[in-house]
């Protein structure tokens, strides 16, 4: 009993301590080279011993970018499974995130640009995200609490060439779509979304598999029995709707759920909801001022023409569109498979 | 902190101030860097901002200007971000003294902040009243204890100041014209709206409850003191949002709110509607939220000041036009729907106020006459108000 107390005590102290609003920069290091998270040239990401890379079945679109994944757990912890379908993470998992450009997205292997690794870092005041710029010379990249702009320009897959002004989020932002109730949290860490096979060096597997296979989990369910969120670009993964509702989880739901900054609008967007008004199915905006354009509802069944929703999509003013941040460009082929289910809603 | 380290920060940051040509950069780094009880300086001079400036997970934190006309944050390039300077998950912060100027969305956005103060700060879009205008210009939602004074509000193209989804609230000495609303409470519980100025906007003051929100609604609204005057703005919110509604030539207007007092106002020459009472029935909108509560409900309207010179209301909305053909030039100054809430004994009291007039729509029983304004059946009889003497008590 004694001993129990003791010990809730010590949480109780460590909880006060820890007051809002302290200087981020304890928890993180000047240099991406310092944490040696990959071997050889850090550019072509070889990672160490310890770093293990990973996908996630439906992403969120950041202007086209590529994106390559990879997560470190501290020695010998393990995540533990919750039963809404996400982890528990120990202190000290860094989750690692390259966003990278093709300069020809014709021959996606070749040319590459590292833009940006942000590092989503658990720390013992919670998550934080830091972001690293990569230099010129693709040898370092380097802390930019504050963001960066930058620019870009890609050859896309039908030969256009698109160029554009490539935006590094801030400390604050990255916050701001991984919050819930307050609280920073990781987005792509959910079962349903890591729910398939990667193609590691030594074979496929299933993700899940693999990370049980190497101790990295504890209480997770049968395979069988776990939800897999469709690949929303590949239309043998799910029906329109199924890829649809992913397209717009992953993209929206960070905000528009309740918990979330999005919240205040009354639109829930993420792929639980089954309330249609909630949905936006013929739901009024609340406060979306010009970002409503000249239409009425969020989403009119049959009528994407009249919907906001695809309005915002298509927009790339920052007073109007959708998602807020994290994007200068259009994401056609998301814009494309909503419109569809909305044109073939009843 | 050590002292040392600290002497040493603030150098450092006194430095990197003196020789950085990005006060963007900069103001964002000083906000992500900052120590509880900082107070962050926003030089003099008009700073061109390209994204949102957020402070984020902050407690105790002043960001101070040197004048509302000196210190000036310009939006007008903006690329990034929806609003011009954000504040989430804080506690206690202090925005005191500067102008944020044309940003593409809201001005100021604080959300998730238990303690924010606006504090003689300016929001404004420079181009007049403009569809392409922001929204909301002071913009709490989801806050407590929220202090708006001295502040003034320019050509939002839906509220000025606007208080939604939050407790514990105070708006005074402040200034709204040129918005379409020019003070807005939404779904908001004690709310002190007192001695503001609003005049030439659409709409003076609003209180509203809406559906479908996770605040799901208000009370303990008081409005007093103000002055509410030359309200006739065309309505120029982008269609589809509620406030699109509001008819040019609206004082105050409570929308399916209850506990309201509105009370030692001075309320002038507003031409449409002096003070409305209206349930959510009249925006027509369909509601599906089952926790919802569509009519207005313990209201009370005493001690006002009403002037109103002859004239014609506005001719743009139905109600408008319905109220110029039955009282041509001389519009009554309170007007109410009539949809008392089965549920409640006392809808809207009215009680001594000076030089008004009064008028009961009667809706439900009018709404097949609606376009037939001679047919319809208007009461313009207030004995059936005189209730409920005012709960000065509830006033903190």
């Amino acid at each position: 009993m004694n001993k129990i107390l003791g010990k809730s005590s010590i949480v109780f102290i460590l909880l006060l301590s820890i007051t809002l609003g302290g200087n981020p920069l304890k928890y993180a290091k000047p240099k991406l080279s310092e944490y040696g998270f990959f071997i050889g040239n850090m550019a072509d990401h070889i990672p160490r011993d310890g770093v293990l890379p990973y996908d996630v079945s439906a992403q969120l679109f950041s202007d086209y970018a590529l994106k390559s994944r990879f997560i470190v757990l501290p020695n010998d912890e393990q995540l533990s499974y919750k039963l809404d379908g996400s982890f528990d993470f120990p202190r000290e998992s860094i989750l690692i995130k390259t966003f990278y450009y093709p300069g020809d997205f014709r021959n996606p292997e070749e040319n590459i640009r590292l833009m940006e690794t942000r590092l989503l870092i658990h720390t013992p005041e919670g998550w934080m995200g830091f972001p690293y710029v990569w230099n010129e010379e693709q040898t370092e990249a380097i802390l930019e609490i504050a963001g960066e702009r930058m620019d870009a320009s890609f050859i896309d897959k039908n030969g256009g060439k698109t160029k554009f002004e490539y935006v590094v989020p801030n400390f604050n932002q990255c916050k701001g779509c991984h919050v819930n109730q307050n609280r920073m949290i990781p987005i792509g860490h959910k079962v349903r979304l890591l729910n398939h096979e990667f193609d590691y060096n030594d074979g496929k597997m299933n993700q899940l598999k693999k990370w049980s296979m190497l101790d990295m989990i504890h209480g997770l369910p049968k395979l069988s029995t776990l939800a897999h969120t469709p690949d929303y670009d590949d239309p043998t993964d799910g029906s329109v709707e199924e890829r649809a509702r992913a397209w717009i989880d992953i993209n929206c739901a960070h905000c528009h759920r309740l918990g979330a900054p999005g919240e205040t609008s009354g639109l829930f967007l993420n792929i639980e909801e089954t309330d249609p008004t909630k949905l936006g199915i013929m739901k009024p905006p609340v406060a979306a001022g010009r970002g409503a354009g000249d239409r009425l509802h969020t989403i009119v069944p049959g009528e994407p023409e009249k919907s906001i929703m695809i309005y915002r999509m298509e927009s790339t003013d920052p007073g109007i569109m959708m998602p807020e941040l994290g994007r200068k460009l259009v994401h056609k082929e998301g814009v494309e498979l909503v419109r569809k289910w909305i044109k073939e809603m009843k | 902190m050590n002292h040392s380290v600290k002497t040493a920060s603030i150098t450092l940051f006194f430095i990197s101030t003196l020789f950085s040509d990005n006060i963007e950069k900069d103001l964002q780094t000083q906000f992500i860097l900052a120590e509880p009880g900082d107070t962050i300086t926003i030089p003099e001079g008009v700073h061109q901002i390209r994204g949102t400036l957020s402070i984020e997970g902050k407690e105790n934190l002043v960001i101070r200007g040197f004048d509302m006309d000196k210190s000036i944050l310009s939006f007008s390039g903006q690329t990034d971000g929806a609003q011009g300077l954000s504040i989430t998950n804080c506690k206690n912060i202090v925005l005191e003294k500067f102008t944020v100027q044309d940003s593409k969305g809201d001005a100021i956005k604080a959300q998730y902040v238990d303690g924010i103060v606006f504090r003689s700060v300016k929001t404004e879009w420079t181009g007049g009243p403009k569809e392409t205008n922001g929204a909301y210009g002071l913009y709490p939602v989801q806050c407590t204890n929220v202090l708006i004074e001295f502040s003034v509000a320019i050509g939002a193209s839906d509220a000025g100041i606007y208080v939604g989804q939050s407790n514990d609230i105070i708006v005074r000495h402040s200034t709204a014209y040129h918005n379409v609303a020019g003070i807005e409470i939404e779904n908001s519980f004690d709310a002190m709206v007192y001695a503001n100025h609003t005049y030439e906007n659409t709409g003076g003051i609003l209180v509203f409850d809406l559906p479908d929100l996770v605040q799901k609604k208000g009370g303990n609204i008081h409005v007093y003191h103000n002055i509410v005057r030359n309200n006739n703005l065309d309505n120029f919110a982008p269609p589809g949002n509620i406030v699109g509604k509001v008819l040019p030539g609206t004082g105050v207007m409570v929308l399916a709110s209850n506990d309201v007092h509105i009370y030692e106002n001075t309320i002038q020459n507003n031409k449409s509607i002096g003070t409305g009472i209206v349930s959510y029935f009249i925006t027509e909108e369909a509601f599906t939220d089952s926790l919802y509560n569509p009519y207005t409900s313990d209201i009370h309207i005493y001690n006002n000041v009403y002037n109103r010179e002859a004239g014609l209301p506005t001719l743009d909305y139905e109600i408008g036009q319905l109220m110029a053909i039955k009282y041509g030039r001389n519009t009554p100054d309170i007007i109410y729907d009539g949809m008392q809430d089965p549920d409640v004994a006392e809808g809207l009291c009215i009680q001594n106020n000076l030089n008004a007039d009064f008028t009961n729509l009667d809706i439900e029983h009018n709404f097949e006459k609606w376009y037939s304004p001679f047919l319809s059946n208007f009461s313009e009889d207030m004995s059936n108000h005189n209730c409920g003497v005012p709960h000065l008590s509830t006033l903190k």
